[in-house]
């Protein structure tokens, strides 16, 4: 006879409660959290009842900070210690940054990613971001009294690899389980999309506070293909309110500003202008600096004038991106346009001129991304029963190796459907040579020079032969969110290659390890707890991932097959109950691996059914 | 099925040149429908694993089958024609002189419009030595024959691509 199965109190394996997952926009200017509650996706507010978070961070000591609104007021007063648009240093070295001195922050120039010197010690841009998504996450956990089962977090879509992994490690800091990296314009394509129910080809322009992107996307019956892609991941509203101040200096005929409260007093002010700009004719640009005063007036024709080189710069990437989808613009369906800068009129009238249509604006540009992302968050946990969104994204840039004499040889071009893989072969060059090393960069140039540095792989290990005997396969993988693994065997001996990779952006996982340590969770929580925590949560979602799977195709297995599954799934659960993490990891690494072939079979029943009743037509 | 069929297997597609880009377009979506690793976010490792590498494997294929000319590779390949385009870089000279008179064209055109002609003139090209490619694979089943074909079509192309680099530079 069967035994009864009686789960722990307080502990239910239902496989159909509802998990909490949030789609969180990282923005430059601001960022915000969304989640689908009644079926119906909505940002959620703050105590006060504010959607929008300004992504700010104020250190005031060691363990004291100011996260929104709060560090925002303090901007003026304590620049070097209060980190806006940290977005933009992401996964950047100091190199990267175009005029850092412009700043009023104090950066340290790091190998890698450039680090911030504020009144908590230097923290690295990573951390930053982290304070923001954790003050998200604690929101929706306060709004729905439980704890957060996942995030989609959104990335603009030009963002390369260093930039997305940056943005990984940000929400593993602030205690989130990533579901999926997705692109702002995807995102907004599916928030419009669902809400208009419209199928055909779309073009989303994307203008945030820091970046631009434009995306060229097919709908059809709930899936968004990606065409192209093309951006700019260091243009966006910013840019407009920097152009604006420096035309106001020269006005003034004031050289420079050294000053660090009035670098941000200024950025301030013409942020203020342009926005005013948008609906006024006549705006007056007033300050008060540490040793003289700007009074000048603003016309939105002086505007549109000093910033029409950075609308254009936009528009020369729409045009490659059309040219990339082999598209024209009178076979686009409609025009979306997302992001705050967005509201400004210059934009509008650009793109509407070129595409010779009014773009779509009946949705909130600045909420748009975190609504899409909160519906792809809530059918990734596995909440939604209806028919399936799937998301086709691409690279947003080719990824290479380096070659003799410092050139790139391609390896994944740039507007490949992702998750995709490419191998390539590699020989030795001397007798006997056991190590590889390969440098990988992305890019569209053909100099190294020119191109983002991402790796350097050693790969070790290859049984020592005659020079150019070895055949040594590298594949490439990059997965749905855009990130690179790399895997090498040595294709005679078939040795699998050891890899060591040495990340020349981002951050190594003893990185990640020490910025744990020091974090605001790990502060009031002890690190024990928090391992066994994680180690039960990943438990509950395997526990819950097999029944279902189990409720689903359990034919597909023999009685002995079964058997073992349900052996081990007990095994997982009596270590829940009382053992310590390390025991409930090990029991569950082995239901992983022992559910692997029913995994397989149930992945061959799922393409078969694809392509259920559609028979070769002529061999 | 399983991840060493053949493109045309997994897609259910007649092993032959010619194709509809509307079938192999449905098909892909509907493999990916299945088979994509957001459809296994919340199951596991192992699945995720698993999924990851189907959906490598069928956007491989996609790749492949939605261009022609990597679709006309493909099946010489398949069929023992090897295209080793790294080594046999043998042409008829009728095909070489065209291509050093385009060479010369493009090395001489100053103005957008000269360009635009240029690359008018290399699709006519491509397409003319598809239908070429067509015949020698799917009507007289000569893979060998199709193998030099694609190996000057792969010559035409990548001329196409210097001529759009121009158009980019002027362009800009």
């Amino acid at each position: 006879m069967a035994l009864l199965q009686i789960s722990e109190p307080g502990y239910t394996p239902d496989p159909h409660q509802r998990r909490i997952a949030v789609g969180i926009d990282l923005g430059t200017t601001h960022s915000l959290v969304a989640s689908v509650r009644n079926g119906v996706a909505e940002c959620l507010p703050d105590e006060q009842g504010r959607v929008i978070l300004p992504s700010v961070v104020r250190y005031l000591s060691a363990d004291k900070r100011q996260i929104g609104f709060e560090a925002l007021a303090a901007q003026v007063a304590d620049p070097h210690n209060t980190i806006a648009s940290v977005k933009r240093l992401m996964g950047r070295g100091l190199h990267d940054i175009a005029d850092p001195s412009r700043l009023p922050y104090q950066l340290i120039d790091k190998p890698g990613m450039v680090g911030l010197h504020t009144a908590a010690g230097e923290k690295s841009p990573v951390e930053v971001s982290a304070e923001i998504l954790a003050t998200l996450r604690f929101r929706a956990e306060d709004t729905f009294d439980d704890e957060v089962y996942g995030a989609v977090i959104t990335v603009p879509a030009y963002f390369d690899e260093a930039q997305r992994q940056a943005t990984k490690d940000a929400a593993q800091l602030a205690g989130l389980n990533v579901l999926r990296l997705i692109n702002e314009p995807t995102a907004a394509a599916i928030a419009y999309g669902l809400d208009n129910n419209s199928e055909g080809v779309f073009a989303v322009y994307d203008l945030g506070g820091g970046t631009f992107d434009i995306s060229i996307l097919r709908l059809t019956q709930g899936v968004f293909e990606v065409i192209a892609t093309g951006g700019n991941s260091a243009l966006g509203g910013d840019d407009y309110d920097r152009a604006l101040a420096d035309w106001v200096l020269a006005q003034a005929a004031i050289l420079a500003v050294e000053n660090a409260a009035d670098k941000a007093a200024l950025l301030r002010t013409a942020r203020a202008v342009k926005e005013a700009l948008s609906t006024q004719s006549l705006v007056p640009f007033q300050l008060e600096l540490a040793d003289t005063r700007i009074d000048t007036m603003v016309t939105p024709a002086d505007f549109d004038a000093i910033t029409a080189d950075l609308t254009a710069q936009t528009m020369t990437v729409v045009r490659k991106a059309l040219r990339d989808a082999k598209l024209g613009k009178d076979e686009i369906q409609g025009v979306v346009l997302v992001g705050g800068s967005t509201r400004m009129p210059a934009i509008r009238t650009a793109v509407a001129d070129f595409f010779g249509r009014e773009p779509l604006t009946n949705l909130n540009p600045d909420e748009v991304v975190a609504l899409g992302a909160a519906i792809s968050a809530n059918q990734l946990a596995g909440n939604h029963t209806g028919d399936d969104l799937l998301l086709l994204d691409v690279i947003p840039l080719s990824l290479g190796i380096e070659t003799m004499g410092g050139l790139v040889e391609r390896i994944v071009p740039r507007n490949q459907t992702i998750p995709t893989a490419m191998a390539q072969d590699f020989t030795t060059y001397k007798d006997g040579q056991t190590a590889l090393a390969l440098h990988v960069v992305q890019g569209e140039r053909d100099l190294v020079a020119d191109c983002r540095s991402l790796a350097r792989f050693e790969l070790r290990g290859i049984p020592p032969m005659a020079a150019g005997a070895a055949r040594i396969r590298v594949t490439f993988t990059v997965d749905a969110d855009g990130l690179l693994s790399v895997s090498a065997k040595e294709q005679g001996s078939g040795v699998a290659a050891q890899i060591d990779v040495k990340p020349s952006y981002g951050l190594s996982d003893d990185d990640i390890a020490r910025m744990l340590q020091e974090s605001f969770s790990t502060a009031q929580q002890d690190m024990q707890a928090r391992a066994l925590a994680e180690a039960r949560v990943d438990a509950d979602r395997m526990l819950q991932a097999t029944q279902s799977a189990l409720n689903a195709d359990a034919d597909l297995l023999e009685a002995d097959e079964k058997l073992n599954i349900d052996t081990l799934m007990a095994a997982v659960a009596s270590a829940r109950a009382d053992a310590d993490a390390a025991t409930i990891e090990a029991a569950n690494q082995a239901l992983v691996k022992g559910t692997e072939n029913f995994a397989a079979q149930r992945m061959n029943r799922g393409i078969q059914k694809a392509l259920a009743g559609k028979n070769i037509s002529a061999v | 099925m399983n991840l060493q069929s053949t493109d045309f297997e997994l897609f259910q597609l007649p092993v032959q040149f010619v194709q509809s880009r509307a079938l192999i377009d449905t098909r892909w979506k509907e493999l990916q429908r299945e088979a994509h690793p957001d459809k296994f976010a919340a199951q596991g490792a192992a699945s995720q694993r698993l999924a990851m590498q189907w959906s490598v494997r069928i956007n491989e294929a996609y790749q492949r089958l939605k261009d022609p000319l990597m679709r006309a590779s493909y099946l010489c390949e398949l069929h023992g024609a090897h295209i080793n385009a790294e080594n046999n870089t043998a042409m008829p000279s009728a095909f070489l002189i065209q291509q050093m008179e385009w060479r010369e064209a493009l090395e001489d055109a100053t103005t957008l419009a000269q360009l635009d002609a240029i690359a008018e003139q290399t699709t006519a090209a491509e397409q003319a030595q598809l239908t070429v490619i067509a015949h020698s694979l799917d009507v007289e089943k000569d893979r060998a024959k199709a193998a030099n074909e694609v190996r000057s079509l792969m010559f035409i192309q990548r001329f196409g691509t210097e001529v759009e680099a121009r158009i980019d530079q002027l362009a800009t």
